[in-house]
C-alpha cells in the first residue's frame, strides 16, 4: 500500500487499486479498443482516467475466440493440426509443434533425429519472424513508422523460405507426428543465410535508430516496471521475466528437441521497463539468427526426416495425459493434452503466456501511466490477444 | 517421489502417476486440495502456477480439475487432479496464492459453470457475452448443432467421416484389413 | 432475401410512428440517440455519379479494425513491400473517415457486435470486404459455437476474398475487384442495408443476446 500525500490529484490505492467515485466528475471512463490503432489485435482495456493519467485498467478479451478446445474434442488426431495452427497468428510453429510432441509423447513415437533438428530451425526462424513484427509494433507506437516499414518487409522475406519450405505464408501445418512434412528444397539453405545477413544488417540499423533515440528512449525508460518479485506472483515468464534479471529459460532450464546440442547463453537485463525489454528482445534476435546458423552448420546432411505413422484415419491413441512446453517469444507455450483412448482428444489444454501478462499484469502496470503510452506498454509486453481466449 | 510421500502424511492424496521424469501427476481430495497446493507452493518451491483447467468426464459424471504448477529450482511439474462430481460444483478459491488465478477461475466459470466463491471478478464475461446455453465447453453441448440452428450455415458443406469416405471412394468392396 | 423471415421470432423494431424503439437501451439514455433507421440515398445521375465513383474508388481509406486474423496481412501490405498506398487506400483509425472495411477473417459473436457498431457508425458509400474462408461460410470455424457462418447475412458485402489465409496480393486483387465494382456503379450497398433494413436487424438481434446499443448506430 502506497502512502498518499493529503492532496494528491491521484485517489487512493488499496492493494494496487484505486479508490474512485466516478459520479464526483474527477474521472472519466474511456475505451480503448476493440477497434483502436493502438492496441495489440483485437482485444480491448477499459481505462479510468485523471486528467491524463490512468488510474484504473480493466482487460477485456473474448473477441477472438473460437472455442478451439471444443472444436478439438469433435477432430481426429491428424485433423486437428490444420487448426491447432491457428491458435496464434504470428507465431503458429509453437502450437504445430507441440501439439505434435504431446501426441507423439502419448502414442510412444520416436522421431528420427533430423526431423528434431528440422523442427528446431524451424521453431527459432518462427522466433525471428514474431519479433520483426514485434519490433514494428513496438516502434510505431511510440511514433516512429520508419521502423516497422524495414521489419516487416524483413519479416516477409523470412515467410518467403516459409513458403519456400513449407507451402504456406502464415500457416505451415509442417510439423505432424512422425516428423516433418517436407525436406529442405534444394538450395534453400544458401537462400537462408543469404536472408539472414540481410536480417542481421537490418537490425543493426533498427538498433542505432531505435534504441538510441532520444524520444524512445525518454519514453520507454521506467514505463512499466516489473520487479523481480512480481514474476512468480503473476505467472510471468519469457523476456519479460529476464529483463528483470530473472534467468529463466525453457530452452537452457529443461531443454526439448536439439537445444542441449546449441551453445547459447540465457539473455537477461537489469531491468524490466519497456526500454529493457526492448533491449532483452533485440539480444534473443541476433542470439537467434546465432542459433539458426549453428543449427544449419551442426545437423545431419542426410537422413529420414520422417517416421512412419499407424494410418492415421485409425489412430488411437492410448488413454493418458501429459503437458509439453516451450519457450516462445512471449514466454512458455504449453500444450497440455489427454486421451481417453479414443480416435480424437479427450481435452486440449494451450497455455498462452499472454493469459496472464495481458490480463492481470496489464491491469497492473497501467496504473498510473500517461494514457499516450498504453499502446507502447501493450506492446512492450508482447501479447497476442489470440492465445488469451483461444 | 519425497514431496508426495510427505504429503500424503497429511492429505488425503493418492493415485502418483510419472508421465516423464520432469512430469508428476496425483489426485488430491476436494477438501485437501488448496492445503496441498499451498504447502507445495511454500514449502516445495512450486512457485510456478502454469495453468489451471478442467476436464469434462460426463460418462463418469466427474470435472477434473487439474492443478499444474512448476518448480523452477528443479524445473520439475507436478500436476494436482482433483475429482467433483458434475452438479453445483464449488470448488475453493486460489487467487490469494496466485493473482493471476482469478482470471483462470472466471474463465472455468464461464466455460464449465463451476463456481468458485469469492473469486474477484467471477461473474464477468471473459470470452463469451449474452450466453444463455449451458457452458459450451461441457461434454454435453454440442457445438455443431447450435452452430446449426443459429448461424445460417451456407448450403453446400459436405463434411464425412475419412475413414467411411476413404473406403467407400478409394477402396470399395475391399474388406477392413488394417 | 425473405425465407428464413417467417421462422424467427418477431422482434418489434418500430414503433406506431415508424420510429426505432432503441429498446435495448436504458431509459434515460433514449433521449440522447437518434431514433431513425436509415434511408435509401439515391445515387445521381450521369456524368456526376460516374465522377463521384471514381473519386470514391481511387480513394478507398479502410478502418483501422483487425476483427480477426487477417489482420496480420494487412501490416505487409501496409508496408514497403506491397506498398497499398499507391493504390489509394490508407487505413484510418475511426469509422467517421473510412470507407472501405476489411474484415479480417472470422467474426465471433463479441466482435460482430462492434462490427455491426462500427459499420453503421461509417459514413456512407461504404464497401466491405470479407477477408478469407470463414466470412463466406465459416471456414476453419464452421462448427464453432461462437463464429458466424456468413457474414452477407449480418452486413452487406462486396467482395469475398476466399483463402485461410489469403496473400497480400489476393487481397490487392480484392481491392481491384472493388474499384472495378464501383466505377461501374455497383458499390450501392449502404444503400442495400437501408432497404433491407429490418432484415439484417433481424438476423444481427438473433445471435447478439445482449443488445445494449441503439438500434442504429449514428
Amino acid at each position: 500500500m502506497v502512502k498518499e500525500k493529503e492532496n494528491s490529484k491521484f485517489p487512493p490505492l488499496v492493494d494496487g487499486k484505486s479508490q474512485y467515485d466516478l459520479t464526483s466528475g474527477k474521472y472519466l471512463r474511456v475505451w480503448q479498443g476493440p477497434q483502436h490503432p493502438g492496441i495489440t489485435g483485437n482485444m480491448s482495456l477499459e481505462l479510468t482516467i485523471c486528467g491524463d493519467e490512468i488510474i484504473d485498467c480493466k482487460t477485456h478479451v473474448g473477441y477472438l475466440h473460437r472455442g478451439f478446445e471444443k472444436l478439438m474434442e469433435r477432430r481426429k488426431y491428424i485433423q486437428c493440426f490444420p487448426v491447432v495452427c491457428r491458435i496464434c497468428v504470428p507465431e503458429p510453429d509453437f502450437n504445430e509443434y507441440l501439439f505434435a510432441a504431446c501426441t507423439e509423447e502419448l502414442a510412444g513415437i520416436q522421431i528420427p533425429e533430423r526431423a528434431e533438428w528440422i523442427r528446431t530451425l524451424n521453431l527459432e526462424m518462427a522466433r525471428l519472424t514474431s519479433f520483426l513484427m514485434w519490433i514494428g509494433g513496438q516502434a510505431g507506437s511510440f511514433g516512429m513508422g520508419t521502423i516497422g516499414q524495414w521489419t516487416v518487409t524483413l519479416r516477409d522475406y523470412m515467410l518467403d523460405l516459409f513458403e519456400e519450405l513449407t507451402g504456406g505464408r502464415i500457416y505451415h501445418m509442417y510439423m505432424l507426428p512422425g516428423g516433418v512434412r517436407a525436406d529442405f528444397p534444394p538450395g534453400w539453405i544458401n537462400k537462408l543465410l543469404d536472408t539472414l545477413k540481410t536480417v542481421e544488417k537490418t537490425l543493426d540499423d533498427v538498433e542505432l535508430a531505435m534504441m538510441h533515440n532520444a524520444v524512445f528512449k525518454m519514453r520507454a525508460k521506467g514505463l512499466g516496471i516489473i520487479t523481480p518479485d512480481m514474476v512468480d506472483k503473476y505467472g510471468i515468464t519469457g523476456p519479460n521475466a529476464r529483463a528483470a534479471g530473472v534467468a529463466r529459460d525453457i530452452r537452457k532450464d529443461s531443454p526439448y528437441l536439439v537445444y542441449d546440442k546449441l551453445d547459447f547463453e540465457i539473455v537477461t537485463g537489469t531491468k524490466s521497463d519497456a526500454y529493457g525489454r526492448c533491449e532483452v528482445r533485440i539480444k534473443e534476435m541476433y542470439q537467434s539468427i546465432d542459433l539458426i546458423r549453428q543449427i544449419v552448420e551442426k545437423m545431419p546432411k542426410e537422413g529420414p526426416f520422417f517416421t512412419k505413422l499407424p494410418n492415421v484415419l485409425h489412430w488411437r491413441i492410448p488413454a493418458g495425459h501429459t503437458y509439453k512446453r516451450a519457450e516462445c517469444t512471449r514466454g512458455e507455450y504449453g500444450f497440455y493434452v489427454q486421451s481417453d483412448g479414443s480416435d480424437k482428444p479427450r481435452r486440449t489444454y494451450v497455455r498462452g503466456p499472454s493469459y496472464t501478462h495481458a490480463v492481470a499484469l496489464m491491469e497492473h502496470l497501467a496504473i498510473r501511466t500517461n494514457i499516450a503510452d498504453t499502446a507502447g506498454l501493450m506492446v512492450s509486453l508482447h501479447t497476442y490477444p489470440p492465445e488469451i481466449e483461444r | 517421489m519425497t514431496e508426495f510421500n510427505e504429503l500424503s502424511r497429511q492429505f488425503q492424496i493418492s493415485d502418483l502417476k510419472e508421465q516423464r521424469a520432469d512430469l508428476h501427476f496425483f489426485h488430491a481430495s476436494k477438501e485437501h486440495a488448496v492445503a496441498v497446493l499451498t504447502s507445495l507452493k511454500e514449502k516445495y518451491g512450486y512457485t510456478h502456477l502454469v495453468f489451471f483447467t478442467v476436464v469434462d468426464h460426463l460418462e463418469k459424471n466427474e470435472f477434473h480439475l487439474t492443478y499444474m504448477l512448476h518448480n523452477y529450482e528443479k524445473h520439475h511439474d507436478m500436476g494436482v487432479v482433483v475429482k467433483i462430481a458434475r452438479e453445483n460444483v464449488q470448488m475453493e478459491s486460489i487467487h490469494h496464492l496466485w493473482p493471476a488465478a482469478a482470471t483462470y477461475q472466471q474463465e472455468i466459470r464461464e466455460m464449465y459453470g463451476v463456481e468458485f466463491p469469492g473469486s474477484p471478478g467471477l461473474y464477468e464475461n471473459f470470452a463469451l457475452e449474452g450466453w444463455e446455453d449451458i457452458p459450451p465447453m461441457r461434454r454435453d453441448f454440442d457445438t455443431k448443432e447450435y452452430s446449426d440452428k443459429t448461424y445460417y450455415p451456407r448450403p453446400g458443406r459436405e463434411s464425412h467421416d475419412p475413414r467411411e469416405y476413404m473406403k467407400e471412394n478409394l477402396y470399395p468392396g475391399e474388406a477392413e484389413t488394417w | 432475401m425473405s425465407d428464413n423471415m417467417n421462422d424467427m421470432d418477431q422482434i418489434q423494431l418500430f414503433n406506431d410512428q415508424g420510429r426505432l424503439l432503441n429498446a435495448g437501451l436504458p431509459d434515460e439514455e433514449k433521449a440522447l440517440f437518434c431514433d431513425a433507421a436509415p434511408q435509401v440515398d439515391a445515387p445521381y445521375r450521369g456524368i456526376w455519379e460516374k465522377f463521384l465513383n471514381w473519386a470514391r474508388s481511387e480513394s478507398l481509406w479502410i478502418l483501422g479494425f483487425g476483427t480477426g486474423c487477417g489482420a496480420i496481412e494487412l501490416r505487409p501490405l501496409m508496408t514497403s513491400r506491397y506498398d497499398m498506398y499507391q493504390y489509394g487506400v490508407q487505413p484510418r483509425p475511426t469509422p467517421r473517415q473510412a470507407g472501405l472495411f476489411i474484415i479480417g477473417g472470422y467474426a465471433s459473436v463479441k466482435t460482430m457486435k462492434r462490427i455491426v457498431r462500427s459499420y453503421e457508425q461509417m459514413q456512407g458509400p461504404k464497401f466491405v470486404l470479407g477477408l478469407g474462408s470463414c466470412t463466406v461460410n465459416g471456414g476453419m470455424y464452421w462448427d464453432s459455437y461462437n463464429t458466424i457462418n456468413r457474414l452477407d447475412h449480418y452486413i452487406p458485402v462486396d467482395v469475398y476474398i476466399a483463402g485461410c489465409m489469403p496473400r497480400p496480393e489476393a487481397l490487392l486483387a480484392g481491392i481491384n475487384e472493388l474499384k472495378k465494382l464501383i466505377k461501374e456503379g455497383k458499390g450501392e450497398n449502404a444503400n442495400k442495408y437501408a432497404e433491407n433494413f429490418e432484415w439484417y436487424k433481424r438476423n444481427q438481434k438473433k445471435i447478439i443476446k445482449d443488445w445494449n446499443m441503439p438500434d442504429y448506430n449514428w
